[in-house]
């Protein structure tokens, strides 16, 4: 969709609010110190087991481990990691979608669990989320006009007179053509559909949008138009995005700051052109060598040994220190903090402060 | 480039649907030799998949293989009985899966499932067997294959599952090995794994490898040749350099430019307009040209893959790049 387009529905109020009331130091969203564990309660048979000292024990999952994130508005974020590392489980609970188990979720500021009811309600519809596939993520039951123009009805957005015109308007911002409304999902190409989850989440005025690998499940032409199309919407309306992806590829691309999780806790965070020069964990390094780059020269690829422990029973100290090629003694019994290592580059690493870097 | 192992030739896979006929395969022609990588590079619904499927013969109805041949150490395996070709599967030809969940039988404990594969071609005792299924898990890097022989595939991670169905498709080394996507479905660094352990095992056992996948970067790395599929057929092909280097085909150029990590931070990816037509109602002439910049009139006809020879670095284009 060309960019005049684009600039025709932009909603002026949107940037002004955006503009006004945020200062450059307070964070769109906030995240203090946020934990979730999942814990898988123990049934009759093993309570009955333990009264006779069978000692079985709760089974728990440190998704997120006291992780902070700030969001600045009208920044990207990228948030990278492996599977089950829990940056889905994080982006979930910027979003509210999960209750944190410890912690504190704050919006422009404010803790969302001071707000009155009605307050919370206001800033929860701010902030919207695109889901990974673009199958499963869509009721197949329902038509377009209402996919998109349910929530925004709902919410008093919008009437539910205008509410055809209303979806018409959304589905032209994200490229699709309005007509196409009284169809259902499976009549759609995924990136099709990727672009009505687009306008789902469009459609209520959010200024936070979580990205949950959603262009992972995209073939890379389309994929190229869908990137393109958040930069548009990005610049056309002032949105912020925490971008979750396990491609660094599309992470280097499209964030200005990247975080780096690993099992449950933030390795790295810097800036996307520091991150990408300068990796400072162990573990960032290993990631990026293996950035599919596009280049036909024969490569011998140098893997990172051992896999992924499992998050019931992580390792303890440093997580990472069973695959780590620099691991030292005190990696095995110490968490290491996330210190600066640079400006606005953030570390987690004993190497660091031992200061035998290499 | 010494004698290929595998030349397939014309080939082309129909599916017979109420709706219409699907070429989902039409006209690919390409070859192999032993020790050599070839990347076949497509988006979804290009035919790559079914590409590999026709080779082993795994191709069901309605669809059906209307034509061409695929001879492999001088056998026409289109020739071969139904007996025939059993024979050859998981012998001569093995094939790796994307999802090996979907491959490995979760009742069956894995040596059970390769002392099976094993005997299933040849006439070995079981201890035997069980040796050889031993070697092949070590040859595809899992720490201790004595205790990993008696587990069952849910009791191995996701890379460890992809090794076994690796060591599987290693044991009656095979002169050919299609590897469907194998690594789509993994973690960067346990993909990386994979992709080293594989590059080592082409060197050491000689066996071709034919690699289906869409992730250029993979094939980049990895492979010797590289064959881009589009609507079903070959656009462009020719050594990794030459069509990851200097493509000639719009198509190839598009694709890579579509790349993230080939484009500046900020500025707009150059991204190719429209979708991929659909097999059904395929129009006649270059499936490209609705998407293509340089399309002129004469892309109404169909332009054939030149020049023929299987060596050089070929392209279905009337008016390509250079």
């Amino acid at each position: 969709m060309p960019c005049a387009a684009f600039i025709r529905c932009i909603e002026p109020g949107v940037r002004m609010i955006a503009r006004t009331t945020v200062s450059s130091d307070t964070p769109l969203v906030e995240l203090r110190r946020v934990s979730k564990r999942f814990v898988k309660s123990l049934d009759i048979a093993a309570k009955i087991g333990n009264a006779f000292g069978a000692g079985v024990e709760e089974q728990v999952v440190h998704a997120v481990d006291r992780i902070d994130l700030r969001v600045a508005a009208g920044e990207v974020v990228g948030l990278v990691g492996e599977s089950g590392c829990g940056k889905s489980t994080l982006g979930r609970l910027a979003i509210g979608l999960l209750a944190p188990t410890e912690g504190e979720r704050l919006w422009r500021g404010a803790s969302l669990t001071g707000m009155s009811a009605a307050e919370a309600r206001k800033a929860q519809l701010k902030m919207q989320m695109i889901f990974q596939d673009p199958y499963a993520s869509l009721n197949p039951r329902l038509r377009v006009v209402d996919i998109v123009g349910e929530a925004p009805v709902v919410h008093r957005v919008i009437t539910a007179k205008q509410q055809v015109e209303y979806v018409g308007l959304m589905l032209n911002k994200v490229g699709l053509d309005p007509t196409l409304m009284r169809r259902y999902p499976h009549q759609f190409s995924g990136g099709q559909r990727a672009r009505i989850g687009i306008a789902r989440a469009l459609a209520v005025k959010p200024e936070f949008l979580v990205c949950d690998e959603s262009v992972a499940a995209l073939d890379v032409s389309i994929q190229a138009q869908v990137l393109n199309l958040f930069m548009d919407l990005k610049a056309a309306l002032n949105l912020t995005y925490l971008f979750i992806s396990h491609d660094l590829g599309v992470v280097q691309y499209i964030a200005d700051r990247v975080v780096v999780m690993y099992l449950g806790r933030v390795v790295e965070s810097a800036p996307a052109a520091k991150l990408f020069n300068q990796p400072n964990h162990p573990y960032t390094q290993a990631l990026l060598s293996e950035v599919g780059r596009v280049e036909p020269k024969k490569r011998t690829f140098v893997p990172i040994a051992g896999e992924i422990p499992s998050p019931l029973h992580p390792p303890p100290g440093c997580h990472f220190h069973p695959r780590c090629p620099h691991a030292m003694p005190v990696c095995r019994e110490v968490v290491p903090a996330l210190i600066e290592v640079s400006p606005r580059h953030y570390s987690a690493c004993h190497l660091n402060t031992v200061g035998t870097q290499g | 480039m010494s004698a290929p192992v595998l030349a397939v030739e014309g080939l082309r896979t129909y599916f017979f649907t109420k709706a219409g006929i699907v070429k989902a395969v039409d006209d690919v022609s390409f070859s192999v030799a032993r020790g050599e990588v070839m990347g076949l590079v497509g988006e979804s619904g290009s035919g790559k998949s079914m590409t590999g499927y026709s080779l082993l013969g795994l191709i069901d109805p309605p669809g059906r293989i209307v034509g061409g041949s695929i001879v492999l150490n001088g056998v026409d395996l289109r020739a071969l009985s139904a007996e025939g070709l059993r024979r050859m599967r998981g012998n001569r030809v093995a094939m790796i899966f994307q999802d090996p969940m979907m491959t490995l039988n979760p009742v069956l404990r894995v040596d059970v499932q390769m002392i099976e594969a094993i005997q299933a071609h040849e006439k070995v005792d079981m201890s035997a067997a069980r040796q050889r299924a031993r070697e092949a898990l070590v040859k595809v890097g899992i720490p201790s294959p004595d205790e990993r022989l008696a587990a069952y595939p849910h009791q191995f991670s996701g890379g460890m599952r992809q090794r076994v169905a690796i060591a599987i498709a290693l044991l009656n080394h095979p002169d050919v090995i299609i590897a469907d996507e194998p690594t789509t479905a993994l973690d960067v660094t346990i993909q990386g794994q994979i992709l080293y352990e594989m590059q080592k095992l082409t060197r050491d056992t000689g066996a071709a490898l034919i690699w289906i996948t869409h992730d250029l970067s993979v094939v980049a790395g990895l492979a010797d040749r590289v064959s881009v599929m589009y609507a079903g057929r070959i656009v462009e092909q020719g050594t990794a350099e030459e069509v990851l280097g200097v493509p000639r085909h719009p198509y190839t150029r598009g694709l890579l430019d579509s790349v993230p990590s080939n484009n500046v931070r900020g500025v707009r990816l150059k991204q190719i307009p429209g979708m991929t037509p659909s097999l059904l109602d395929l129009p006649p002439g270059c499936p490209f040209r609705e998407r293509c910049a340089r399309a002129k009139p004469d892309c109404a006809k169909s332009p054939p893959l030149l020049p023929q020879d299987p060596a050089a670095h070929a392209v279905r284009c009337f008016h390509p790049l250079h």
